[in-house]
């Protein structure tokens, strides 16, 4: 090795667009944004949930209005449990093409066979499914956290009862202790019935929960805040809480889409709600011998509870992927070469 | 171009020509590494030494296709005269592995724990040979013992987990090696191991570079690992190559400023005396954005902190025979984490703890603190007995101490803004409220010479030199009279820990606090420091003043300790080397002679036992 030639240095280093920081570029992506917004804004480009989220609020929207919810009154002309003369033979829809163009008629969703309308009736039934759905979602999840947050924060002998006791819960067929706790408190109105089911669905939430904990407990931040002098309260709520929100909530909506199921389930074998109240489960459960003769009965009842059971997941899935740092969007080719004419141009 | 006339007669391995590497982010494509040329001959070790993102990384993996898929690559790389840019994934993989190499920076991570070390040398071997499975075994134990792992043959049917970390390191050059690559790619390959081991492997390096025909991209951001190994230098900033040259011409004339400051931030042992290193070397770059330049501005009152100063002749630290363990589990026994070490800390005095990971320095701080149960002897800490604390006793001792974490990126709260952090302490102990606990804050922000303006930002927003000094200002927030500082810069670039260095000293000086500063880096401990222990295995193994620690030690593993850390000169690492080489000779000779004698005795015992 003699004499290599020493290059003179380089000029153009001051042009330079890139910062001398020393993760500048992966800084780029989130300058000037709190986790919140990043997180809001991985998510409106998931493109799934995005229209699942306005699938479902267009649901919401279109059952409240209809037929009014509690006591005020919605637009529709029909209450649910209303008994109207039968229009079709049959009460089959009047919704369809007829006299040259398409109508929706009284009955569009038709009829059962005493004449009322199942419009409304669905439109009741899927009230409150949804109402069960969000009861249990919230009761569940809050139990879950507490459970999963005191077993993972406080280790030892606390996790380990409490462990047990979930492991115990889990044991039990959630379909049998839902159907007791539905035949002894479905008289009563549909969200006791739903805080009975969350005392059994919590599990998972509780599991995952604890999961998160442990391995935030080993987190230097926790280790900053107890020197700082945080109690323990303060320490699960204030610190570690906030950074498990994104598993919390993931989990929330996966929860609440088999809540929906769940119900369904229930009210479809007769354990859950009950007259004068309908869900979705318990329309389908009613028509059941019907399905021959008169299908329009299950299409309507079966085509929501799929589109919310859907709707819910891929939120869950948007949210899912906006919460995990580690998932980069990948640019597709067009946007890549048309970043680079513009650089040329 | 950049032609190396020293050996006309062979064409270079590997020619960089216009290598350009770009990310596509938010809709623009930022260049990481611009317009680089360069040529690695056969048998030479190339350097490209840079601090995180300057793009030596991600240019020298381009090489390969392994770039992240928002990534590519433009220009040309001719690799024996192929062109390896825009190659097809199938071209890239007969390439990987057997034409070029790379050893990686974490050998945990990189070798597959579900494997024996042989199977994965043995699966390279075979991807790119048509070889059998015997022949393949005995190349592995071939490649072993060229890379000095003890008992080659038993080694081979090790899982990475049964490896130490210098050996794991040594797999992996093995397995780099299965092929007789033209080309090695070493991505920090010392970075993540001790100094004692880290002298090993560099030793390991350079013996196999006289013994195989290679050519050695060595990518680092140690200036002492650039002395040792490098024939050849290229130093980037910001993606561009700002300096070429020999290594004495890097080291002893260096032209380009940002060569300068780079070697003027590296601590280097042995001159802490010598005319302030650190306050010669004012860095530039975004680190001080808008400060308002340490002195608090004149209009704001410091905001007063009530303490109580500890009594005359009450040391701020005071450990007799301390005892750390971590308790057991079931049938496993508590792990002796820290056997019975004494020292003591003065008031507003400064010690250094070094010592290798496993040593127990961090177990130390961490007991200090309170986070950790003293077991036996006893700690004293301001006064107070920390042997069997209650819990509010030990929150009145954590008005005194407080700590800074090793890692910026895991100590702050990621969701809570950093001025939240910061008056976190002083708003839970109810000193101050409202507009006080605001101005506090910003008079830390100051200090730390952060801009007041950042106090609602959050911590992923921020550098990591700017995290730490977050965390420096939320240690300070309550004034404390002790702060253990658990290697609070060896995450952070060169010249980045030059400057939080810097900044601590300055705040000691205010402040006035006694700190325990717990080090891998005998350089870093050496310019804060006026005192030294040094730990070895949970023991204090040496302790004294600075200067007869590091001129005059006593202990072999301090001699061994100190050898081993590489220091940015050529000349003067090349003595050191041959010093470190004949040390180890006589570590390596005492443990054959240990290891053998222990066997004697083991037989003798089975004998015994038998008859």
């Amino acid at each position: 090795m003699t004499t290599p030639v020493p290059q003179t240095p380089d000029t153009t280093v001051h042009h330079d667009p890139v910062q001398n920081t020393e993760n500048a570029i992966e800084l780029k992506e989130v300058e000037g944004l709190s986790q919140g917004r990043i997180v809001l804004r991985r998510f409106v480009r998931h493109r799934g949930a995005m229209v699942a989220s306005f699938a479902l609020l267009g649901i919401i929207v279109l059952v409240t209005t209809s037929i009014g919810w509690g006591p005020v009154p919605g637009w529709w002309q029909w209450g649910p449990n209303q008994l109207t003369p039968v229009v079709n033979p049959g009460g089959s829809p009047t919704m369809g093409m007829q006299d040259g163009g398409f109508q929706i008629g009284p009955h569009p969703f038709g009829q059962d066979n005493i004449g009322q309308d199942v419009f409304a009736r669905v439109m009741r039934g899927t009230q409150i499914s949804l109402m069960v759905m969000v009861v249990i979602g919230l009761v569940a999840t809050s139990i879950g956290i507490l459970m999963g947050a005191a077993a993972g924060f406080l280790r030892g002998r606390v996790d380990n009862i409490l462990m047990r006791f979930t492991d115990m819960v889990i044991t039990i067929p959630v379909i049998v202790i839902g159907a007791i706790l539905g035949a002894r408190f479905g008289q009563a109105t549909p969200v006791v019935l739903a805080v009975a089911l969350a005392l059994v669905t919590w599990t998972s939430m509780a599991r995952l929960v604890r999961g998160e904990f442990l391995s935030l407990r080993e987190r230097e931040f926790v280790d900053a805040a107890r020197v700082a002098g945080a109690s323990n309260v303060r320490i699960m709520f204030k610190h570690m809480l906030p950074n498990a929100v994104g598993v919390i909530i993931v989990n929330t909506t996966l929860l609440m889409a088999s809540a929906i199921l769940l119900e369904t389930a229930l009210s479809y074998l007769g354990f859950g709600i009950r007259f004068p109240n309908v869900s979705l489960g318990t329309l389908i459960s009613e028509y059941q011998t019907a399905f021959n003769t008169r299908p329009w009965l299950f299409w309507w009842p079966g085509l929501f509870i799929v589109a919310i059971a859907l709707c819910v997941n891929f939120i869950g899935d948007g949210l899912r992927d906006a919460f995990d740092p580690r998932q980069r969007r990948i640019p597709s080719q067009r946007k890549m070469n048309s970043a680079q004419r513009k650089a040329k141009a | 171009m950049v032609a190396d006339q020293s050996t006309p007669t062979k064409a270079p391995i590997l020619e960089v020509r216009d290598l350009t590497v770009e990310f596509f982010v938010e809709g623009e494509w930022f260049p990481a590494a611009v317009d680089m040329h360069y040529d690695v001959h056969a048998g030479e070790v190339l350097a490209i030494v840079g601090e995180s993102g300057s793009g030596k990384t991600q240019s020298s993996m381009s090489l390969i296709g392994l770039l992240p898929q928002n990534g590519r690559a433009t220009g040309s790389a001719k690799l024996a005269g192929r062109e390896l840019v825009g190659l097809s994934h199938k071209q890239l993989s007969s390439v990987r592995g057997k034409e070029v190499a790379v050893i990686f920076q974490e050998p945990m991570t990189a070798l597959n724990p579900v494997y024996t070390i042989g199977f994965q040398i043995i699966e390279t071997l075979r991807v790119h040979f048509d070889m059998g499975p015997r022949a393949a075994r005995e190349r592995a134990i071939e490649l072993l013992r060229l890379v000095d792992i003890p008992e080659p043959t038993r080694s081979v049917d090790k899982y990475p987990h049964q490896l130490s970390g210098g050996q794991r390191q040594r797999a992996m050059i093995a397995q780099a090696l299965a092929c007789d690559p033209k080309l090695l790619i070493a991505d920090e390959p010392t970075t993540a191991l001790d100094v004692t081991v880290q002298a090993e492997i560099l030793k390991l390096l350079r013996d196999l570079r006289s013994r195989i025909d290679s050519g050695i991209i060595l990518i680092t951001h140690d200036m002492g690992v650039v002395a040792d190994l490098s024939d050849r230098v290229l130093v980037m900033q910001n993606g561009h190559v700002v300096e070429r040259g020999t290594a004495e011409e890097i080291f002893y004339r260096p032209q380009h400023p940002y060569t300068l400051q780079l070697l003027q931030a590296v601590p280097h042992l042995g001159r802490a005396d010598e005319a302030g290193v650190l306050q010669d070397a004012p860095m530039e770059g975004p680190e001080g954005t808008g400060a308002t330049a340490g002195t608090p501005a004149a209009t704001t009152s410091p905001v007063e902190i009530p303490t109580t100063p500890l009594p005359e002749g009450v040391p701020a630290l005071e450990a007799v025979d301390m005892v750390l363990e971590y308790p057991g589990r079931g049938r496993v026994p508590a792990f002796r984490a820290v056997d019975e070490i004494s020292f003591t800390i003065g008031k507003g005095e400064v010690v250094g703890l070094v010592g290798e990971s496993g040593s127990g320095k961090t177990t130390v701080g961490r007991a200090v603190v309170g986070l950790l149960p003293v077991t036996g002897g006893s700690l004293t800490v301001a006064g107070t007995e920390m042997k069997g604390i209650g819990a509010k006793a030990l929150r009145d001792v954590r008005r005194d101490v407080s700590i800074v974490f090793q890692d910026p990126g895991s100590s702050l709260n990621p969701r809570l803004p950093i001025g939240e952090s910061i008056g976190e302490p002083l708003k839970l102990r109810k000193l101050l409220k409202g507009a006080a606990l605001d101005r506090r804050v910003e008079e830390l922000l100051d200090q730390v010479h952060l801009s007041r303006t950042m106090r609602n930002r959050y911590p992923h927003e921020l550098s990591g030199g700017q995290r730490q000094r977050v965390g420096i200002a939320r240690a300070l927030a309550l004034s404390p009279k002790l702060l253990v500082a658990d290697e609070p810069t060896s995450a952070l670039d060169v010249s980045v820990q030059a400057k939080v260095l810097d900044l601590f000293q300055e705040l000691q000086r205010e402040y006035g606090f006694a700190c325990l500063f717990i080090s891998h880096d005998l350089a870093v401990v050496e310019i804060l420091s006026r005192r030294i222990a040094v730990m070895h295995k949970g023991r204090i193994a040496e302790q004294g003043p600075r200067d007869q620690i590091l001129r005059a030690p006593t202990d072999d593993y301090t001699r061994r300790l100190l050898a081993a850390v590489p220091v940015p000169d050529p000349n003067e690492q090349r003595l050191r080397r041959e010093e470190r080489d004949r040390l180890l000779e006589q570590e390596l000779v005492r443990q054959g002679v240990h290891s053998a004698t222990g066997e004697a005795g083991a037989t003798a015992a089975g004998s015994s036992v038998r008859s």
